[in-house]
């Protein structure tokens, strides 16, 4: 296990990550707490299944088409978890309904509802084992850069080995950070999540930045999920489906205190330390004893409570979350 | 002066369930005018406006802008007709600048340019005379600065027509004047200048012409050179009244509560309070006067046993034994087993004062619960307590059962300071206690507070008009950032002298403007 090999895996960890946590940035800056996050991002990764699945065995043995391979479980994961951000949305802001308490049932829902399809889908694949392979549309998620020449491979490696949506999570990280400092409809979208009442008195439609910054949130976090199961696991499910990797996501927004172009360092930070204790062996585990796995897999929370604890003390306004969020919005009517 | 009409309001009326907020108006404002509305609480000034600048629809009724029938349903349309209007509390988004508080809402004729609106917002700063920091962040603002970003907020959009909604209240003396300089700067710009306020000097040394509500009713509109204090507020209340308030001499004042070198500190290290040292006499109205925010509410609570002071003594002299006992670090509890009767009227008064969801009687147990025979509260004497309050102060309730949170404002207070009294205390701290009151029931407040004081007992008013506390008080504390800047007498002062103490030593630093 050398340094380099180390970093690629820390990336391939934390893009999933990276993904969850701009999908969250976005949509807490509307002021809604979206902890349907983990739920979401199960989703996003069956729905790219089922539409793959679909595919694949519609070939019949027949070469499959690059571009359907891609696009079908890439228009199915954004529609599933888009819809997963549309039923949050209506829950919260039409309904008003507790944000937590609809945050913590869609996480408990979508990872039902990954396994239950999961499951169905391998019992229509007889398949013998509880898991689902589609190595085809894998391989094309994972089709990465030329290699680069001899001398220089490390390098290559490190920036070029991954698949396009690797490379997608960090433009959609930098664009959302652009959005948000320096476009307008950023700015009255931070003012919506700030202060939801003067946004509405300058004639900002409220209802319509919050829905659209959670379902477009939503959409990017469920990505995360399809990057797991296709890049990461090159077309696998299994009954573990995505884990509890949707947390770290949520943490890392308060590690990266709201700016999408943090979250980047902190996910690649986070799926590093994620991993350290899957892979670390010799005399460094042997220190930690049997629980090396999940000392490492605490750790990135234990860094979170830390950042938590210094934005508290330096009670910067700019690093705090955004005034309103987790509070219903509605106009006082007399 | 231009006689053109700009706004016209034709029997306008508005009903907030069973209320009557605004009975068949007629109005019409001036181009170029400084039209004050003038009214009692609950006169329906406020709502009046809220129909012009769109936040309310009118029941029935028409507008005229210009000569043209107008609907406005929201302040967006209001806009469009060149209306803005600046509200009591402001509608600002505190970790934004300025300038990107000024802009927010509007869309963009080009690409989105912050250093673009910038220049502008000094262009309208320097052609009014405001001063400001196009890129300070709101909650670095005082008052009057974060006044001023509204202000700008609305002359950027290009109103024409300006509605202030008690612009002044918030405001020191100098603060005030600075306001009427620009608002006049305004007027003679043509723009029309709507302003509400209950403060009657203001009306008559500002405005051009006032129009007087007075239970949702337009009295009638009066030039202002014609109108005079009395004839005013004859309008404004339907009859005569005295607008003095009797100041008796102080009858064998002693030291009550001797307050040296009081120091508090807030959460983050700053002294809110800087060796604050003074006396409050018995048989005496102690008034303090000062910006909003100087450090009067830890005053207050540090004296109550509700603030943990760093350093200074708080010494309390019993008036039957003429012993001195020393309240710093006590809890209200352990304070009222001392045998001192303090008694306190917060500024919070149904967060701090009165439980909002609770009756009358309830609220009276609050101080008396702990009597009673072992588990079970006496309910008997609060009740009776609640009645002699409702009887005694004229409290409009449908019954003292009602939560007190449906109460105006006005019979909110009485309870509170009711309850307050009833113990006989020998100190009593009010703050603010006329906030939002009309004139009839704030006189009521500042003949409870004499009657007080002609019982002996010490008390500390906190007050925010300077014409009333120079009225009322027998000397005036006046703190700045957390210090005693001066004491006058109340019979000397005046209130530039109040006014220019109360600015004296003010650096605002980040702890202190929140």
């Amino acid at each position: 296990m050398n340094i380099v090999s180390m970093i690629v895996a820390a990336v391939q960890q934390g893009i999933p990550l990276l993904f969850g946590a701009t999908g969250e940035i976005v949509t807490e800056k509307s002021g809604n707490l979206n902890l349907g996050i983990p739920g979401i991002m199960y989703v996003g990764g069956i729905s790219g299944i089922v539409g793959s699945f679909l595919y694949e065995n519609s070939l019949h043995g027949a070469p499959i088409n690059p571009f359907l391979g891609v696009f079908i479980p890439l228009i199915c994961s954004l529609f599933g978890s888009s819809l997963m951000g549309l039923i949050y949305c209506f829950l919260t802001i039409t309904l008003r309904a507790n944000q937590n308490v609809t945050g913590l049932a869609l996480t408990t829902f979508g990872t039902g509802l990954g396994s239950y399809l999961g499951q169905s889908l391998t019992k229509l694949a007889h398949s013998e084992t509880p898991d689902i392979s589609l190595i085809a549309t894998g391989s094309l998620f994972r089709k990465s850069f030329p290699v680069f020449p001899e001398k220089i491979r490390w390098l290559g490696n490190i920036l070029f080995s991954y698949g396009f949506l690797t490379y997608l999570a960090i433009f959609i990280a930098l664009f959302a950070a652009y959005f948000l400092k320096r476009t307008r409809p950023g700015l009255h979208l931070r003012a919506v999540g700030e202060n939801p009442a003067t946004a509405d008195a300058v004639g900002i439609n409220v209802t319509a930045y919050k829905y659209g910054a959670t379902i477009i949130g939503a959409a990017i976090a469920g990505l995360g999920g399809l990057h797991f199961v296709m890049e990461y696991l090159g077309g696998l499910w299994s009954s573990a489906g995505f884990g509890d990797r949707g947390w770290l996501a949520i943490a890392i927004v308060i590690f990266a205190i709201w700016r999408p172009n943090l979250a980047i360092l902190g996910s690649i930070l986070f799926g590093g330390l994620y991993i350290l204790g899957v892979k670390l062996t010799g005399p460094i585990a042997s220190i930690f004893g049997a629980g090396t796995t999940d000392i490492f897999k605490m750790m990135p929370y234990v860094v979170t409570i830390i950042v938590l604890i210094i934005s508290s003390i330096r009670n910067r306004r700019e690093n705090q979350p955004p005034a309103s969020l987790g509070l219903p919005y509605f106009r006082e009517d007399r | 002066m231009n006689e053109t009409t700009v706004i016209e309001l034709k029997h306008v009326s508005k009903r907030f369930g069973r209320i009557l907020a605004n009975d068949d108006v007629d109005l019409d404002v001036l181009q170029g005018e400084i039209l004050a509305v003038l009214g009692e609480n609950g006169s329906g000034k406020t709502t009046l406006m809220n129909m012009i600048a769109g936040i309310y629809y009118p029941d029935a009724g028409e507008m005229y802008i210009n000569g043209q029938h107008a609907v406005i349903r929201s302040p967006k349309d209001a806009f469009s007709y060149g209306i803005g209007m600046i509200h009591q509390h402001f509608k600002l988004i505190d970790v934004f600048t300025a300038t990107e508080n000024i802009i927010l809402g509007l869309k963009d004729k080009g690409r989105y340019n912050l250093s673009e609106a910038k220049r502008q917002v000094r262009a309208i700063a320097d052609k009014y005379g405001f001063i400001i920091d196009p890129d300070k962040k709101i909650y670095d603002m005082s008052v009057s600065e974060k006044q001023t970003v509204e202000i700008i907020k609305v002359l950027y959009r290009g109103a024409n027509i300006l509605i202030l909604d008690e612009p002044t209240a918030v405001l020191t003396p100098q603060e005030t004047e600075t306001l009427f300089s620009v608002l006049r700067k305004m007027k003679e710009d043509g723009k029309s200048i709507i302003i509400i306020t209950h403060k009657m000097h203001e009306v008559l040394s500002l405005s051009d012409r006032v129009a007087v509500l007075r239970k949702g009713r337009h009295i009638g509109t009066v030039d202002t050179k014609y109108a005079t204090e009395s004839s005013l507020t004859e309008m404004m209340v339907g009859k005569k009244v005295t607008l003095n308030i009797e100041r008796t001499e102080p009858v064998n004042p002693v030291d009550r509560l001797t307050i040296s070198d009081l120091t508090v500190m807030n959460r983050e290290g700053v002294k809110v309070l800087d060796h604050i040292s003074f006396t409050a006499r018995s048989g005496e109205i102690l008034g303090i006067a000062g910006i909003a925010g100087s450090g009067q509410r830890e005053l207050l609570e540090a004296i109550a046993g509700l603030q943990k002071m760093s350093e200074g003594t708080i010494s309390y002299v019993d008036p039957k034994s003429g012993e001195t006992v020393d309240l710093r670090d006590k809890t209200p509890m352990q304070i009222r087993e001392l045998g001192v009767r303090l008694s306190f009227v917060p500024e919070d008064r149904l967060g701090m004062g009165l439980v909002g969801n609770m009756d009358i009687i309830d609220n009276m147990m609050l101080r008396s619960y702990r009597r009673g025979s072992g588990i079970f509260v006496d309910r008997k004497k609060p009740k009776d307590l609640a009645e002699t309050i409702i009887q005694d102060l004229q409290v409009v309730t449908p019954s003292t059962s009602t939560p007190v949170r449906r109460l105006s404002g006005g019979n909110v207070q009485k309870v509170l300071v009711g309850r307050e009294i009833a113990s006989s205390p020998t100190v009593l701290m009010a703050a603010y206690p006329v906030r939002g009151l009309d004139i009839n029931s704030s006189y009521m407040i500042y003949n409870l507070l004499n009657v007080q004081k002609a019982n002996g007992t010490a008390v500390i008013f906190v007050g925010e008009d300077l014409d009333v506390l120079i009225e009322l008080c027998d000397r005036i504390l006046v703190i700045g950032s957390g210090k005693i800047t001066g004491i006058v007498d109340g019979r000397k002062a005046d209130k530039e002298e109040i006014g220019s103490l109360m600015t004296k030593t003010v650096s605002f630093s980040e702890g202190m403007v929140r």
